[in-house]
C-alpha cells in the first residue's frame, strides 16, 4: 500500500524573541505571547534559503528512505519564497540530492499549503503507478513587513517526503481537498512583503477551510478525532491550531507533539510538514496520524496516515524535529534585519 | 563566479563529488585528469563524507570584494575522510572554533552573482 518511506526535517539554528522584536516596535509583549501563544521563531541565515534547506530536509529523508535517489521520479517544493522568481528551485535539489535526470519537476505555490500540494501530488503519481518514488517538499523562509503582526511569526522551515509502495514506513490511508476564492492573505508581483486581511484570516478563512477538510477527511476514512494518537494543523500562530483542533473534536495531548509554532514560529508551507515529521520521530506502530494544512486563498489538503512496523527502524537515521528545535542561537533585532534584508549597507562604487 | 562556470562544478559543489584513481587509490577532490601519484588516467566517482573535522581555520575580518555583508565570518581547513579542503565555517561561535573540532557538511548558498545574476550553491560546514 502507498505511504510515505522517507522523512526529513530542516530547522535553522537562529531564533529571535517575540520579546526583542516588541520592544522595537514599542508593543506589548506579554500580550502578543498570551494573544498568539507565540515566544520566539526561527531566523535563516543570510546563505539559507528554500533550496537549502530543502537540500537538508530532502538528504535525510533519502537517507531514511535507503532508496537509490536515482528512483525519485518527481520532485515538487511547494514554497511562497523560492529564490527565483524564474527558474526553478527543484532543479537544484533534484541536482544536489542526484535524482536527476530522468525526473518530472516543479515548483508549487498555494501560500501556506504549497508543501502539502507538493505531498499530495507525489502521493498521487505513485498511486498511479507513473512513479516509482515522489519526493515532495514543504519549505520556506517567510517575511513579515516590519512591525508587523506578521512579523512576530513569519519564520523559516523545511520538511520533505518520499512516497512509496514498498517498505512503507506510514500508510496514506484517506486524503481530502477543500478550496475556495477566499482572498485573506496575499502577495503582488515585486513586492517584498505579503499583505493579510487582519481578522478576515480567521473564521471565513483559516477555520472554514481547516475545518471542511478536516471533517471531509474523518468522513472519507470513517474515523472519529478519538481514533487518533496525533493530529497536526497548519500552525500561523500558537491558538489556530488548538482552537481547531477542539472545534474538531481533537485534544491538546493529540496535538502537541506536532505544535511547533511557539518555539518555531510560522514556517508557512513547510508548517503542518513539519509538524508531521515531529510526529513521525516518535510515533508507534500503528498509531494513525492527522493532518490538515492551510493555505491563504484559500485552501486545506488532509491526510491520514497510519504508522507502519518500518518507523522504528528509521526514526534515528536523521535528526530529528524537536531536537533541531531545542538547539538555538538567539539574534538581536539588529543582526536579524541584516540577516532579513531588511537593512542594507551602503554600497560604495 | 558566472553561470557557466558555476553549472561546471555542480558534482563537487553540490555532491561532493571526488574523484578516485583506479590504480592507486588517491582521492581528489576536485577530481583530475591525471592521478599526481601513479600517472594514472583513470578515476571513479566517489562521494566525501558529510562528517569531518578542522585541521586549521582563521577568522576573516577584512574580506574580499563580494563577501562583505558576511564578514565576521570563519574558513578553515577541514578533513572530509582522505580529503582536505578550504571552506566556511558556518553557524558557529568563533571562541569555541577548535583544530580537532567535529563539523558537518551542509549546504549553503556560497555566492550571488550581483542583484539579478544566479545564485551559486555548495558546500559550508557547521559544528557538529
Amino acid at each position: 500500500m502507498e505511504g510515505i518511506v522517507g522523512y526529513g526535517a530542516y530547522i535553522p539554528v537562529h531564533r529571535i524573541k517575540v520579546e526583542e522584536i516588541a520592544k522595537v516596535w514599542g508593543a506589548d509583549a506579554p500580550s502578543y505571547k498570551r494573544g498568539l501563544m507565540l515566544e520566539e521563531k526561527s531566523v535563516p541565515s543570510p546563505d539559507q534559503d528554500v533550496i537549502t534547506m530543502s537540500v537538508q530536509a530532502a538528504r535525510y529523508a533519502v537517507k531514511r528512505a535507503g532508496i537509490d535517489p536515482k528512483k525519485i521520479g518527481n520532485i515538487y517544493i511547494g514554497s511562497e519564497s523560492h529564490p527565483y522568481a524564474v527558474k526553478p528551485s527543484g532543479t537544484v535539489v533534484a541536482e544536489a540530492i542526484g535524482c536527476t535526470p530522468d525526473v518530472h519537476c516543479a515548483d508549487y505555490e498555494f501560500a501556506c499549503k504549497a508543501g502539502s500540494e507538493g505531498m499530495f501530488v507525489s502521493y498521487g503519481l505513485v498511486k498511479a503507478g507513473l512513479v516509482e518514488y515522489g519526493l515532495g517538499i514543504g519549505a520556506d523562509t517567510s517575511q513579515g513587513a516590519p512591525g508587523d503582526a506578521l512579523e512576530y511569526a513569519a519564520s523559516a522551515g523545511a520538511a520533505a517526503f518520499i512516497f512509496g509502495r514498498e517498505n512503507v514506513l506510514a500508510t496514506v490511508d484517506a486524503t481530502a481537498s477543500y478550496m475556495t476564492d477566499t482572498p485573506d492573505f496575499w502577495r503582488r508581483e515585486h513586492q517584498f512583503y505579503p499583505r493579510h486581511a487582519s481578522r478576515f484570516t480567521g473564521e471565513p478563512a483559516y477555520f472554514k477551510h481547516t475545518v471542511g477538510a478536516g471533517k471531509m477527511l474523518l468522513e472519507e476514512s470513517g474515523m472519529k478525532p478519538e481514533d487518533f494518537q496525533y493530529a497536526t494543523f497548519h500552525q500561523p500562530n500558537g491558538k489556530f491550531p488548538m482552537r481547531v483542533g477542539k472545534m474538531l473534536g481533537f485534544t491538546p495531548e493529540q496535538i502537541k507533539q506536532g505544535w511547533l509554532v511557539p518555539k518555531l514560529g510560522n514556517t508557512y508551507s513547510g508548517a503542518s510538514p513539519l509538524g508531521l515529521t515531529a510526529i513521525l520521530d516518535v510515533a508507534k506502530p500503528g498509531d494513525k496520524v492527522f493532518m490538515v494544512s492551510y493555505g491563504s486563498g484559500s485552501g486545506s489538503d488532509g491526510f491520514v496516515f497510519t504508522v507502519t512496523e518500518r518507523i522504528k527502524k528509521v526514526q534515528d537515521l536523521g535528526p530529528k524535529t524537536w531536537d533541531q528545535l531545542n538547539r538555538q542561537k538567539y539574534l538581536d533585532y539588529g543582526t536579524y534585519a541584516k540577516f532579513r534584508g531588511k537593512i542594507h549597507k551602503l554600497e560604495v562604487k | 563566479m558566472f553561470a557557466a562556470r558555476h553549472w561546471r562544478e555542480i558534482p563537487r559543489r553540490y555532491r561532493m563529488e571526488a574523484g578516485k584513481c583506479t590504480t592507486c587509490g588517491k582521492v581528489f577532490f576536485p577530481s583530475r585528469l591525471i592521478c599526481d601519484a601513479c600517472k594514472n588516467k583513470e578515476f571513479e566517482t566517489v562521494t566525501l563524507p558529510d562528517e569531518g573535522e578542522i585541521l586549521t581555520y582563521t577568522v576573516i575580518r577584512t574580506p574580499p570584494s563580494g563577501f562583505e555583508d558576511e564578514a565576521p565570518y570563519a574558513v578553515g581547513i577541514v578533513k572530509l575522510g582522505d580529503v582536505q579542503l578550504l571552506t566556511q565555517i558556518v553557524d558557529c561561535e568563533f571562541d569555541k572554533l577548535a583544530v580537532g573540532g567535529k563539523v558537518r557538511v551542509e549546504f549553503r548558498r556560497i555566492q550571488e552573482s550581483g542583484k539579478s545574476g544566479i545564485l551559486c550553491y555548495g558546500y559550508k560546514c557547521v559544528p557538529a
